[in-house]
């Protein structure tokens, strides 16, 4: 075999057609190798849509939060900050609580499953259980972040308190504002670590409308798109829930 | 990767070179790239195992097959020679530098090129998993410092496929053919100890 890095010398028209010959099938693979890159992309970015993403992108996107998933760890927390590094938090969407809320007349539906109690809870019912106070970075899916000062209740806490102790928690939890125009979808995991919070205060203050008065999700291990504002019903299921923005080609598990 | 990243960096495209966006609004619009972040990211974190295995094939390459020590500079005269061969290549300095199968200027591109991916690679699963991966984010200073050197990287890769492909055409057809097929074909008189098998 010729040693790639030697130089070798051959007669003038052994060379050329030796040449001429690697240049051809060489051009050929490599054109090839192009043409195959081009169409395999062309076929991935063009592939029928699922949710609103090209199934193969779709499944990855999946495959990529099922990793993620099993990353995930109690222990694994955002960053936190003092109060002189709180910065302005744009209420960036305002869908499902464009209209003026009453808080007298608010209540949280609490679905817990098939034969265990239902909730109608007031806010009051909420502030009584352990305060936690947070201040985390809050980044949002279009790249902008920014530091946030939350008070409220670990979702954690809250569901010790409204979820049957003695039945197993369901893989996943689903919320929506109060009319079901904005819906998340949240893996049990996310909404059990210790820093996802059922926020009724921010900069020590009862929580803006523009913010998602009375109660939002808080939740630092997600995008901004999950921390859902005017919370309606929480729901625990074990069938993996609808997420407004998942359907608009958006990652479903949307982890950080 | 660099496509999808400018799809998803339209959404928040702060970085400015003084006074002016580094990428302004127009070349969003004029190349269809606006209104695009879902499809952006749902891109990025598919193509990422791409560029990921792309990558640990490349330089496994490299180290089985020996080809790292003709990329790899092996002295910081390298970096004097670079200089002297960007000279010559803008017709500023007569001689070109001795070289081996790569000239110094390549040889820090090439690997500077490497290591710029692994740098896009933790820099991206800074950004990607900042909960997660905190302390990763803590080394690049954050979640914002990482997402700064996350672009850095790729305007890097945008400058050196721009000198690269135009070194590409000065360097005319021979070298091209040579990039495809593997072997470059000299005219001249061939010394003994050239037949020989080196480095084998």
């Amino acid at each position: 075999m010729i040693d790639r890095h030697s130089e070798i010398a051959l007669p003038k028209r052994e060379l050329k057609r030796e040449l001429r010959r690697k240049t051809r099938r060489d051009f050929l693979i490599a054109g090839l190798a192009t043409a195959g890159a081009i169409g395999g992309y062309k076929w991935v970015t063009s592939a029928r849509p699922e949710n609103d993403a090209p199934w193969p992108e779709r499944r990855v996107l999946n495959f990529d939060g099922k990793l993620a998933r099993g990353y995930l760890s109690d222990s694994h927390l955002m960053p936190t900050y003092s109060r002189s590094e709180v910065g302005y938090l744009k209420p960036n969407g305002d869908i499902g609580v464009e209209d003026p809320i009453d808080e007298e007349t608010w209540r949280l539906r609490v679905v817990t499953g098939k034969g265990s109690p239902m909730f109608n809870l007031r806010l009051s019912d909420i502030q009584a259980l352990p305060r936690t106070e947070m201040i985390t970075r809050f980044c949002c899916i279009e790249g902008w972040s920014t530091i946030a000062y939350w008070g409220g209740v670990r979702f954690s806490d809250f569901t010790k308190k409204y979820f049957r102790p003695d039945l197993k928690l369901p893989d996943f939890v689903y919320m929506s504002t109060p009319g079901e125009d904005y819906y998340v979808g949240l893996d049990s995991k996310s909404a059990m670590h210790p820093q996802t919070l059922l926020a009724y205060e921010r900069n020590g203050k009862p929580l803006e409308e523009r913010h998602g008065a009375p109660l939002r999700l808080v939740i630092p291990v997600k995008y901004g798109i999950k921390n859902i504002k005017r919370i309606g019903t929480i729901q625990y299921t074990n069938t993996r829930p609808g997420d407004y923005w998942a359907e608009e080609g958006y990652d479903w598990f949307a982890g950080l | 990767m660099i496509w999808s990243g400018f799809l998803i960096y339209w959404a928040y495209p702060i970085y400015h070179a003084g006074p002016v966006r580094i990428v302004p609004n127009r070349l969003f619009e004029a190349l269809h790239g606006d209104h695009r972040l879902a499809d952006g990211m749902a891109m990025h974190f598919f193509f990422m195992w791409l560029f990921v295995v792309n990558g640990i094939l490349y330089v496994g390459y490299t180290l089985v097959s020996g080809e790292w020590r003709l990329l790899v500079p092996r002295s910081l005269s390298a970096f004097r020679d670079a200089w002297y061969v960007a000279l010559y290549d803008l017709h500023l300095r007569k001689e070109q530098p001795a070289q081996g199968k790569y000239n110094a200027a390549q040889q820090i591109s090439y690997t500077a090129i490497v290591i710029m991916g692994m740098g896009s690679v933790v820099t991206g699963l800074a950004i990607y998993k900042p909960a997660q991966l905190a302390w990763l984010a803590a080394l690049f200073g954050g979640y914002t410092g990482a997402r700064l050197i996350h672009f850095l990287l790729t305007v890097g890769y945008v400058l050196f496929f721009v000198v690269h492909v135009a070194q590409v055409i000065l360097a005319g057809w021979n070298n091209f053919r040579s990039m495809v097929i593997g072997f470059e074909v000299l005219d001249g008189p061939v010394a003994p100890g050239d037949v020989e098998a080196q480095g084998s």
